[in-house]
C-alpha cells in the first residue's frame, strides 16, 4: 500500500479516486486506511513475535466470560511444555497480572484508564517492559468488551473469541463485527449447559458460520477441566504453524480485517 | 466510545496529507504552510465496527486547533458485497447474515462494507470562514 503509485485502487474503489471539485481547491486522493498509525505499529510488534519465533494470541470477550480462567488452566497444563507470557488489560487493577503470577508465568498488566480496547502503542510500550526470550507462547487478554477490540490490530496473529454459555447463543449475530474477527470461538463453561435450557451450542456456531466464518469452534470448561485436550491441541498446531512460516520467512494476520484493502486486492 | 481514538487518527493522517501536499504544492501565493483542508471523505462500512454518527460527532475535538478545524467530514456510502466461492455471485448481504444470496452458501469472502479509509482530503489555501457543525446538531442556533 503506498500513496505513489496508485496500486491502492482497486475495481471496488477507483471510481471514488477522482472527482472534480470547486475552483481554488485541491483534492488529494488517499485511500488509506484510517487506523494506518496502528497498524503500522501492529506490523511492528509482529515482527518482533516473527522474530523471535513467538505465536501471539490476542483473546477476546465480554467481561466475565472466562478469560483469565482460560488462561489460568492453559498455563497449567502447558508448563512443562512451553513458555508462555501474558499481558493483560484492563481499565483498572492488577488482579489478572497477579493471577497468572501466582502460575510462575511472566504476566505484564496494562491499565487502560478509561480506554475500552488496547491499541498497538499500548502493546508495544508493554513488549518493551518484558522479557521475551524463549518465549513461546504471548497471550494478550484485551479488555473485557465486544464490540472496541475487534477494530483494533495489535500485532497478533491470531484472534480467539470465548462467548460463555450463560451469555445467550445469538452473541455472534449481536456483535458481527467481533466474531468475524474470530480465528477460533470457544465456548465456555460449558458445565453449566446442564443448568442451562436456553443455550444452544449448535446455534451459536450457526451464527458464526452465517458470518462466513469457518472458524474452529471448541466447547469447554476451565473450572472442570472439561473440553481442554481440544484447544491445547490448537494451541500446539499452531504454534507449529507459526514456527514452519517463521522458518520460511513468512507471517500471518489475524482474520481481523482492519485493513481491507490488501485483502480485497488479493480477491478482486 | 472507540470513535474517538478513530477520528485522532483520522486527524493525524490529514495532517500528513496536508504536509505533503504542501511542501509539494506551494508557491509564493500559496506558501506550503497556508493550506488548510476543507473537505475530508470518508468510506466506513457496517462491518468496520465504527459508528459515522459518533466518528462525526468526535471529529471536532480530536480536530479542534489543527488545519482541519473548518473541514466537512463526508461518510461515502459502502454497502456490504460478498462473493460466493461456491456458486460465484456476488449479492448485498447485511451485518450478521453474511451467506450468499443466491444460493445460500456461507462459504462466501466480503467484497465491500468493511472498510476503514481515509478516501480523499479536498485542500484550500483560504481559510474557510464558516465553522463546522456537527451532523447531530440540531439546535439552528448553533
Amino acid at each position: 500500500m503506498c500513496d505513489t503509485c496508485g496500486c491502492n485502487l482497486t475495481p471496488g474503489n477507483k471510481h471514488l479516486a477522482f472527482k472534480p471539485v470547486a475552483q481554488g481547491a485541491t483534492a488529494v486522493s488517499v485511500l488509506k486506511g484510517l487506523l494506518a498509525k496502528n497498524d503500522d505499529q501492529a506490523t511492528h510488534n509482529r515482527e518482533h513475535f516473527d522474530r523471535r519465533g513467538i505465536l501471539a494470541i490476542n483473546l477476546m470477550s465480554s467481561p466475565g466470560s472466562g478469560k483469565t480462567a482460560l488462561l489460568e488452566a492453559t498455563l497449567t497444563a502447558l508448563k512443562d511444555e512451553f513458555t508462555c507470557a501474558v499481558i493483560e488489560g484492563d481499565l483498572e487493577t492488577e488482579n489478572d497480572a497477579e493471577r497468572i503470577r501466582a502460575k510462575g508465568v511472566q504476566a505484564h498488566q496494562i491499565v487502560t484508564g478509561t480506554a475500552c480496547h488496547l491499541d498497538a502503542h499500548l502493546v508495544h510500550d508493554a513488549l518493551h517492559q518484558m522479557s521475551l526470550d524463549g518465549v513461546d507462547l504471548l497471550f494478550i487478554e484485551n479488555v473485557g468488551n465486544l464490540v472496541c477490540p475487534a477494530s483494533f490490530d495489535l500485532g497478533q496473529h491470531l484472534n480467539v473469541t470465548l462467548l460463555s454459555v450463560t451469555e445467550g447463543d445469538d452473541k455472534p449475530a449481536k456483535y458481527p463485527v467481533m466474531f468475524r474477527a474470530a480465528d477460533a470461538m470457544l465456548l465456555t463453561k460449558t458445565d453449566l449447559l446442564a443448568v442451562l435450557d436456553d443455550f444452544d451450542p449448535a446455534k451459536a456456531e450457526a451464527h458464526l458460520r452465517h458470518l462466513a466464518n469457518p472458524a474452529p469452534v471448541m466447547q469447554l470448561s476451565a473450572r472442570k477441566n472439561l473440553g481442554m485436550e481440544a484447544w491445547l491441541g490448537w494451541l500446539r498446531a499452531e504454534l507449529a504453524a507459526q514456527r514452519a512460516r517463521v522458518a520460511q520467512g513468512q507471517s500471518r494476520r489475524p482474520a481481523i480485517q482492519s485493513d481491507g484493502m490488501q485483502y480485497h486486492q488479493a480477491t478482486v | 466510545m472507540h470513535e474517538l481514538a478513530v477520528a485522532q487518527a483520522l486527524v493525524e493522517q490529514v495532517d500528513a496529507v496536508i504536509d505533503q501536499h504542501g511542501a509539494r504544492h506551494s508557491n509564493d501565493a500559496s506558501p506550503s504552510d497556508a493550506w488548510r483542508a476543507s473537505l475530508i471523505r470518508v468510506r466506513i462500512g457496517p462491518l468496520a465496527g465504527v459508528v459515522p454518527e459518533l466518528l462525526a460527532s468526535a471529529f471536532p475535538l480530536a480536530a479542534a486547533g489543527s488545519r482541519m478545524e473548518h473541514a466537512r467530514l463526508d461518510f461515502a456510502h459502502a454497502p456490504i458485497l460478498v462473493h460466493c466461492q461456491t456458486c460465484g455471485a456476488d449479492t448485498e448481504a447485511t451485518m450478521n447474515r453474511l451467506v450468499c444470496g443466491a444460493c445460500g452458501d456461507w462459504h462466501t469472502q466480503v467484497v465491500s462494507g468493511d472498510e476503514l479509509l481515509l478516501e480523499s482530503v479536498e485542500l484550500e489555501t483560504a481559510p474557510a470562514l464558516t465553522p463546522y457543525r456537527s451532523p447531530l446538531t440540531t439546535d439552528p442556533n448553533v
